[in-house]
C-alpha cells in the first residue's frame, strides 16, 4: 500500500512539473514582455527592471528562469494582477473558498440525492418509476447549464420573486472574511444579525447549488443504477442470500459496498467537469469565485492572473482526482494488487 | 432485475423525507424584511469608481458613488433654482474688484471617524487650504499622487486663475484670483471641489502611505467609508457626527452591476433599491410594475457630434455645415432616445438662463447639404470615421445605433462613413490624442453656470488638455467666453453667451443633437431621492417606507 501511495505521489509530482512548465512558458507565449507577465507590473523604472531581471534570472537560460519561477511559486510570490495590482496568491486564496463551497455543496447534493434515487431506479428497472427517473436523469444530463440557470432565475427570482439572482449574500450583510466559506464565516461572526444573515446566505446559495448539482446528480443516478444492476447479477450476491443473510444485510454488506466503489472513482472523474460547470454557474449568478475571476481575467487580458489561475485550478483538479483514486484503492483491495 | 427488499413503503418514506427537507429550505425564502435590510439602502450602479477623491475624476459613475455621499463642498447648489447655498462656508464676501473671495467656515464640522483615522479636531481653514493647494501647488506633498491630473480644475484653468489660497484665521479662508471670474463660486460648488482633511494628509505623510488619501477617503459628508471591493461593491456607514441632519440609511451599499439586464433583474427581485440608468427602451415596461417607480428629471446635459476641426476636410466650415444638415435628428430622437429627449439647438440646454432662444432650429436638408459639399470642393463626397462611444450615457444612450442611423443619412449626400469603437478607456485615451475624424459623445453639467458648457468643451485650453472633442481653438469664441467671465453682471454675461452660441451655430465645430432626461428606477417603497440636475446623486435622505 505504501509503495502504491509513493507511486501515486511521484506521478503527482511529475504532473505538477508538467503543469508548472506550461504555466511558466505562458509567460513567454502571452503578448507582452515576460517580466510583465510574471510580475504583473505594467511599467517599471530601469532600477525595478534590473531588480526583476536578477530576481527572475532573465539574463540566464530558460532552465535557470524556470527554477527561479518554481522557487517563487513555492515561496508564495505569484506576482500581481494586472487589473487590481493586488498579489495574485492572496486574491486567489480569498476567491477559492467561494468556488469550493459551491462545488462541495453541489457534490454533497449529488451524493445524497443521486445515490438513493439511483438505488430506487434499480429496484424495478422496468417499472414506471425507474423509467421516469431515467428520463429525468437524461434530461438533466443533457440540459445546458447556462440555459437551465437562466430558466430557474426566470422562474424563482423574476417570476415568483422568492430567491435572489446574484451573489453569495445580500450586500447589506457585512461578513468578515475569516475562512472564506460563507456559512462558516457567518457562524463565526458575533453580529446580532447572524440568523438573518444565515438565512439570506442560504437563499443565495440555493439556486447556484441546484444548478451546479444537476449534472453530477444525474451522473450519480445513472451510475448508481447501472452499477447496482451490475452487482446484482454477481454470483456472490446469490451466495450471500443462500447463506441466509437477510435482505438488508445483503444490500448493505455486499450490494452497496461493491456497487458504490466505482461511484467513488466517479467523483474524481466528475470533479473537472464540476469545476468547469462551476465557472459558468459563477458567471451567471455573479458568484465571486475563482471561475468567474478567471473568465474576467481572460476578458481583461490579465495574463499573470490567467497563468496563476490555470496553475491553481489544474493542480486542484489533479489533486482531487488523485485523492479519490487513493480512496478507491483503499476501499478496493483488488485495485491495490493491480 | 428487481430489488425486492426495498418496498414501495420505503420509497414513499424516502420521498416524503426529501420533500420535507426541500420544504424547510423553501420556507426560508418567504419574503421577510429583517432589520439589516430595512435600515440599509442598496444603490445598483453601472460601474466601479476610478478613485475616491472627486478632484481626480470627471466620470459620472465615480461622482455619483463618492461625491455627495462622502464629502461636502464650501457651497451647494439648490437643485431647483441652481442658486448657490452655504455649505461648509457659512458666508462669503467678494472684494469690489472681484479678485478676493473670503469665506467664513461653519464651526464644529466633524470629519469621519473610521478604523484608519480618528480626527482630533473639527474642520478648519487648514483643511480647505490643503485641499485646494493640492491642485495648484506642485510642491504640495500630494500633488503628484495619481499623476498630477485634475481634469475638471485643469479644464477651467484653475492654476492660472487662483493665485493663492490662505487661512487668515482658523475659520477664514481667502482665495486671491489673478483675474475676475464670475463662474468661480459655481466651480467651488461642483462635486469636484470636495473638502479633504489636512490632518489625515499629515498622518498619511508620516506613515508614507500617500496613495491612501485617494483610496481610503476621509471627508465630512453624510456617510463614512467602510470597504470597497473592485467590481463588487462599495460599503458606507452613516456618519454619526454629521453637521446636517443625519443620513436616513444606517448603511449605504453601491452594488456594482455593469450589465443592464442584470441590474433590472435585481430591481425586480428587490435586491436593489435604486437602479442607475435604466435603459430608455425598457422604461415603459418598468413603469407597468406596481413595485417600481420611474423618476424623471430634466438634466443639464447635451449629446453631440463633434468634428475634429484640425483635420481636413473638417477644417472647412462648409463641410461641417453640410454634415450637420444631412442628419435627420427627428429619427434619432425617436430611435435612440425613444422620445425622452428634446432636440438641441445649442450646446446649452433651454433651461439655462444664458440660453439663446433666437437660434434657428437645425434643419434636415440633404439637398442643401450636397450643394454645400460641392461648394467646398467635395462634389463626390468623401470617406470618414464616426467614433461611437462604447458605453451608455445619459446624453447618449446608444451611440452605436445613432452612428448607424447617421451612416445611412450621410450616404444620401455621398459621404461614406465607417463606425469605429473601442473599449471605453482606450476610446477616451485615443480621443484625447485626437485620433478621431468625428465622435458621438456628450457632456453633463457639473454646476448651473453656463460657462461649464463652453470652457471645458470648446475653449483653446480644453483643446490643449484634450477634453475639447472638436479639437477647436478659435480666438473669437474664446474672447466671447473670456469676456463673459470678467463681468459679474448677469445681463451682460448673457449677451456674451448669446453671441457665443450664435457663433457656434455658424461655425459648427460640433452638432448638438439632444438634451436628454435623466431616469432612475427605484423601488416604490423608497422616498426622498431627488435627482440633482448638476451632477452626482444624493442618497442621504432616502427612507424605506416598510412596516
Amino acid at each position: 500500500m505504501i509503495l502504491y501511495l509513493l507511486r501515486r505521489l511521484v506521478l503527482l509530482a511529475f504532473v505538477f512539473i508538467a503543469l508548472s512548465i506550461l504555466a511558466f512558458s505562458l509567460g513567454y507565449l502571452f503578448p507582452g514582455e515576460p517580466w510583465q507577465n510574471f510580475s504583473g507590473l505594467r511599467s517599471a523604472s530601469s532600477e525595478q527592471l534590473a531588480q526583476l531581471t536578477t530576481l527572475y534570472r532573465l539574463d540566464q537560460g530558460y532552465i535557470a528562469q524556470y527554477l527561479a519561477y518554481l522557487t517563487r511559486i513555492f515561496s508564495g510570490d505569484w506576482g500581481l494582477s494586472f487589473a487590481s495590482q493586488q498579489p495574485l496568491l492572496q486574491e486567489m486564496l480569498t476567491l477559492l473558498p467561494a468556488t469550493l463551497e459551491l462545488a462541495a455543496y453541489a457534490l454533497f447534493i449529488s451524493f445524497f440525492i443521486g445515490i438513493p434515487i439511483g438505488i430506487i431506479a434499480a429496484v424495478k428497472p422496468d417499472g414506471v418509476l425507474s423509467k421516469l427517473i431515467s428520463a429525468i436523469a437524461v434530461t438533466g444530463y443533457s440540459i445546458p447549464v447556462f440555459w437551465w440557470a437562466l430558466l430557474l432565475i426566470m422562474l424563482f427570482s423574476l417570476g415568483l420573486g422568492w430567491l435572489p439572482t446574484a451573489g453569495r449574500i445580500g450586500v447589506l450583510y457585512e461578513v468578515n472574511h475569516v475562512t472564506g466559506f460563507m456559512l462558516l464565516d457567518i457562524l463565526l461572526s458575533d453580529s446580532h444579525h447572524q440568523q438573518e444573515a444565515l438565512i439570506n446566505a442560504l437563499r443565495h446559495l440555493l439556486l447556484p447549488t441546484l444548478v451546479l448539482a444537476t449534472f453530477p446528480t444525474t451522473v450519480m443516478i445513472r451510475f448508481t443504477r447501472d452499477s447496482m444492476l451490475d452487482v446484482w447479477e454477481q454470483s456472490y450476491i446469490k451466495t450471500a442470500r443462500a447463506k441466509g443473510l437477510n435482505r438488508g444485510q445483503v444490500l448493505y454488506r455486499h450490494g452497496l459496498r461493491n456497487a458504490l466503489l466505482p461511484v467513488i472513482r466517479q467523483i474524481g472523474l466528475q470533479f473537472s467537469t464540476l469545476i468547469t460547470l462551476a465557472m459558468i454557474t459563477e458567471v451567471i449568478f455573479s458568484w465571486p469565485g475563482i471561475g468567474r475571476w478567471l473568465i474576467d481575467s481572460i476578458y481583461q487580458r490579465n495574463y499573470p492572473a490567467i497563468q496563476a489561475g490555470l496553475l491553481v485550478i489544474s493542480t486542484l483538479v489533479i489533486s482531487v482526482n488523485m485523492l479519490t483514486e487513493i480512496l478507491h484503492t483503499l476501499f478496493n483491495p483488488l485495485a491495490r494488487k493491480r | 432485475m428487481n430489488l425486492p427488499w426495498i418496498t414501495t413503503a420505503n420509497t414513499r418514506y424516502l420521498t416524503r423525507l426529501w420533500l420535507l427537507s426541500a420544504a424547510s429550505v423553501l420556507s426560508a425564502c418567504q419574503p421577510q424584511l429583517p432589520e439589516t435590510v430595512r435600515s440599509g439602502l442598496v444603490y445598483c450602479s453601472e460601474g466601479s469608481p476610478e478613485s475616491f477623491n472627486p478632484q481626480l475624476v470627471t466620470s459620472g459613475t465615480t461622482i455619483d458613488a463618492i461625491s455627495q455621499q462622502l464629502y461636502d463642498r464650501l457651497l451647494d447648489i439648490a437643485p431647483g433654482s441652481g442658486e448657490l447655498l452655504p455649505g461648509l462656508a457659512l458666508s462669503w464676501q467678494v472684494s469690489d474688484d472681484g479678485l478676493v473671495y473670503q469665506f467664513t467656515l461653519r464651526p464644529d464640522v466633524q470629519f469621519h471617524h473610521t478604523e484608519y483615522f480618528t480626527p482630533s479636531r473639527p474642520l478648519s481653514a487648514d483643511d480647505v487650504v490643503f485641499t485646494f493647494n493640492r491642485i495648484m501647488l506642485t510642491e504640495h506633498p500630494f500633488h503628484a499622487q495619481g499623476g498630477a491630473n485634475y481634469p475638471f480644475f485643469q479644464s477651467v484653468d484653475w492654476a492660472g486663475l487662483v493665485k493663492s489660497v490662505t487661512a487668515p484665521s482658523r475659520t477664514q479662508v481667502r482665495f486671491t484670483l489673478s483675474r475676475p471670474d464670475s463662474s468661480f463660486l459655481s466651480n467651488l460648488a461642483t462635486d469636484f471641489a470636495a473638502i479633504l482633511s489636512a490632518e489625515y494628509g499629515q498622518q498619511l505623510q508620516a506613515s508614507g502611505n500617500l496613495s491612501r488619501l485617494d483610496s481610503h477617503p476621509i471627508g465630512t459628508g453624510p456617510f463614512r467609508f467602510r470597504e470597497y471591493q473592485k467590481d463588487v461593491l462599495i460599503r458606507y456607514y452613516r456618519h454619526r457626527h454629521y453637521w446636517r441632519e443625519l443620513a436616513k440609511p444606517e448603511q449605504l451599499v453601491f452594488d456594482i452591476v455593469p450589465n443592464n439586464a442584470r441590474r433590472m433583474a435585481k430591481l425586480f427581485t428587490h435586491e436593489c433599491d435604486v437602479v442607475a440608468f435604466p435603459r430608455v427602451a425598457e422604461l415603459s415596461l418598468i413603469s407597468q410594475r406596481p413595485d417600481v417607480d420611474v423618476q424623471e428629471s430634466t438634466s443639464m446635459n447635451v449629446g453631440f457630434w463633434a468634428f475634429n476641426t484640425a483635420k481636413a476636410p473638417f477644417n472647412n466650415v462648409k463641410v461641417r455645415q453640410a454634415l450637420a444638415l444631412a442628419i435627420n435628428r427627428e429619427a434619432i430622437l425617436q430611435a435612440v432616445y425613444f422620445g425622452h429627449a428634446t432636440a438641441a439647438n445649442s450646446v446649452l440646454p433651454p433651461t439655462s438662463w444664458a440660453y439663446n432662444p433666437n437660434l434657428s432650429a437645425q434643419q434636415f436638408d440633404p439637398i442643401r447639404a450636397r450643394q454645400l459639399l460641392t461648394e467646398a470642393g467635395y462634389a463626390d463626397g468623401f470617406s470618414m470615421d464616426i467614433w461611437a462611444m462604447p458605453v451608455q450615457r445619459l446624453y447618449n444612450p446608444n451611440a452605436l445605433k445613432m452612428a448607424e442611423l447617421m451612416q445611412a443619412d450621410l450616404a444620401q449626400i455621398g459621404v461614406r462613413a465607417s463606425i469605429v469603437s473601442y473599449e471605453w478607456n482606450s476610446f477616451r485615451r485615443k480621443l484625447g490624442a485626437n485620433e478621431h475624424d468625428s465622435v458621438l459623445i456628450g457632456w453633463s453639467a457639473d454646476n448651473a453656470d453656463p460657462d461649464n458648457f463652453f470652457r471645458p468643451l470648446l475653449s483653446c485650453s480644453a483643446a490643449q488638455t484634450g477634453t475639447n472633442r472638436a479639437n477647436w481653438c478659435d480666438e473669437n469664441f474664446d474672447r466671447f467666453i473670456a469676456q463673459a467671465l470678467l463681468t459679474a453682471d448677469q445681463k451682460q454675461r448673457r449677451s456674451y453667451y448669446m453671441a457665443a452660441q450664435q457663433y457656434l451655430s455658424e461655425q459648427m465645430p460640433l452638432l448638438p443633437i439632444a438634451h436628454s432626461q435623466r431616469f432612475q428606477a427605484i423601488n416604490s417603497t423608497i422616498k426622498g431621492i431627488q435627482i440633482n440636475p448638476y451632477g452626482g446623486i444624493a442618497l442621504a435622505n432616502a427612507t424605506k417606507d416598510i412596516k
